[in-house]
């Protein structure tokens, strides 16, 4: 059945123009060959908007924040963790000077003992020299060991596998090289895994509250953006939308924004990573270079941290779409 | 087509503003629903529209008992209704065509499909010229125009208009009404919510007058 308005295939006439009685039959002129015709091409959602731009705004910025406090995690604990392997895969010969003591032959012995010994890889004695560097930062240069009683060291590197018998080592030191004695460092790797599993706790910690902070911030943005929508919501109600329909465009739509933001301030703080990295390299031999190296390593972050990052930007657009869906079903409970 | 018995409505604990209503719209009728300001006209048309559920009563719609039907099928059921705001309720983002065809469109029907008969009926309604504007550059006619072009589109079997003539002119208030009066004669039943007892004069058709709550009827 043709519909009241639709009088002919040739057109239909105006309700305006003419009397009730001539509203049938039309006499309408073809459509104009010049005019393009329209096209139903914008979203049902509007795109674009100020709140949306803003909540654009807020996504990026929150994540950026987020992804940098997972990069700083993520830089800490892996500094920390080659700390400890560094320590831990190194012990040490020490031979304290004393009167009537050869040190350099009790050196000797103790490397002739290392060097074949089951489990270890590497042996390196310092020299006086090298010793007399060691102390330089804080003794000065141009210092003579022989006015001093210091210590001469030996640097052990352990393979992983074997693992050496360091119980045998000391024997075996205390009957050829008497006078070396052995150090596993076992104090100081208690203390660097304590400090470590603090400092990783920590930024755990403030992770969990960066997310939970960029979590509250997106979803209150998203509400807010949503106000603005309220009217779209209920036009597509009355117009006999369903309400799966309508959640779904607004989730799509929120999805988009929050993948966008989350982009962007994910995006800016792997730029910001790679940036550190690049002058860390720059700097890399200068006293302050080095520090900043030994503290953070290279400032990669890693296979892990971009991972990290992927995953942030999708749980923040995530949230974001979920956001809007649930504000759309609750406006819709509301409407009926 | 709607049948009301007994229907009563109240908001939240406060007191009944329909009471007791017992009526019938008729496929093909057409009807004026009048009464003094707060007599429940809007109330009365939400409950028509099923966007409201009465505290009382029974509502059938097109053969349904509406306090039984999901979500889904409200929704589906009000594809069968037209409704025309008193406010307009168009959508600045788009534009007048694409506002008209919105109903269509979530009816997930195909634009080649529905594009000429948007355009005929936005020429039907004068609006030929002005289908690529949006409506903040409409004066308030042209947004009444389109708002029951968005109405009528896809050919509802029930129309409901709140004050449809509340913001336009005389002139422009009989062409409309005679929009109505085709649309009715087309097969469309037509509820109009009115004060204007000029307009109502206008054509023989059924009253409904709403006064403290209860509904009186004049055929």
């Amino acid at each position: 059945m043709r519909a009241v308005w639709c009088c002919t295939t040739a057109g239909c006439t105006s309700m305006t123009n003419h009397d009730a009685d001539d509203m049938m039959p039309p006499v309408q002129p073809p459509r104009s060959p010049g005019l393009p015709l329209p096209r139903f091409d914008t979203p049902l959602v509007p795109r674009n908007s100020i709140s949306g731009r803003a909540l654009v705004a807020v996504v990026a910025i929150m994540t950026f924040l987020a992804s940098l406090t997972t990069g700083a995690v993520i830089l800490v604990s892996g500094a920390a963790s080659e700390w400890q392997a560094d320590v831990s895969r190194e012990i040490t010969i020490q031979v304290i000077p004393a009167p009537n003591r050869n040190v350099d032959d009790i050196v000797t012995k103790a490397t002739a003992v290392a060097r074949p010994f089951r489990g270890i890889s590497e042996v390196r004695a310092y020299t006086k020299e090298e010793s007399a560097k060691l102390l330089e930062p804080w003794l000065g240069s141009g210092l003579s060991l022989d006015t001093l009683p210091v210590p001469r060291l030996i640097v052990l590197k352990m393979s992983s596998n074997p693992a050496p018998d360091l119980p045998q080592l000391r024997k075996l030191l205390a009957e050829q090289a008497p006078g070396a004695t052995l150090d596993d460092h076992r104090g100081w790797i208690e203390r660097m895994r304590a400090m470590t599993a603090t400092a990783i706790a920590a930024g755990i910690g403030i992770l969990i509250l960066m997310i939970a902070a960029t979590v509250l911030s997106v979803t209150f943005a998203t509400r807010g953006a949503m106000a603005t929508n309220k009217i779209v919501i209920e036009v597509l109600h009355f117009v006999g939308a369903k309400n799966g329909f309508i959640a779904g465009h607004f989730q799509r739509h929120f999805l988009l924004l929050g993948l966008q933001g989350g982009a962007i301030g994910g995006g800016g703080a792997v730029l910001l990573f790679a940036l550190a990295g690049l002058l860390s390299r720059w700097f890399s031999g200068t006293a302050s270079g080095d520090q900043t190296a030994a503290m953070f390593g290279s400032f990669s972050i890693g296979m892990t941290g971009y991972i990290a990052v992927v995953c942030q930007v999708v749980l923040i657009a995530v949230v974001t779409a979920w956001t809007s869906r649930q504000t759309v079903n609750r406006t819709l409970e509301a409407m009926d | 087509m709607v049948r009301f018995e007994n229907v009563g409505l109240r908001y939240g604990i406060g007191p009944e503003v329909l009471r007791d209503l017992t009526f019938r719209i008729e496929p093909h009728s057409f009807q004026f629903l009048t009464g003094p300001s707060g007599a429940g006209k809007t109330s009365l048309l939400r409950l028509l529209f099923l966007s409201l559920k009465p505290t009382r009563g029974l509502i059938t719609q097109f053969g349904h008992d509406v306090a039984t039907l999901s979500r889904d099928a409200v929704a589906t059921l009000r594809r069968r209704i037209g409704i025309v705001f008193q406010d307009f309720r168009l959508l600045d983002h788009m534009s007048l065509y694409e506002n008209v065809a919105l109903p269509l469109r979530v009816m997930g029907r195909p634009e080649e499909s529905y594009r000429d008969e948007v355009i005929e009926l936005l020429k039907w309604v004068d609006l030929g010229e002005r289908m690529w504007a949006l409506p903040p550059v409409l004066s308030g006619g042209e947004k009444q125009r389109a708002a029951i072009a968005r109405a009528v589109i896809a050919r509802p079997q029930l129309l409901l208009a709140d004050e449809p003539t509340g913001n336009v002119d005389p002139t422009l208030a009989q062409r409309l009404l005679r929009l109505f009066i085709e649309l009715n004669k087309s097969g469309t039943s037509v509820v109009i919510a009115t004060h204007d007892i000029a307009l109502m004069d206008q054509y023989d058709a059924r009253r409904l007058v709403l006064h403290d709550g209860r509904l009186h009827i004049y055929d």
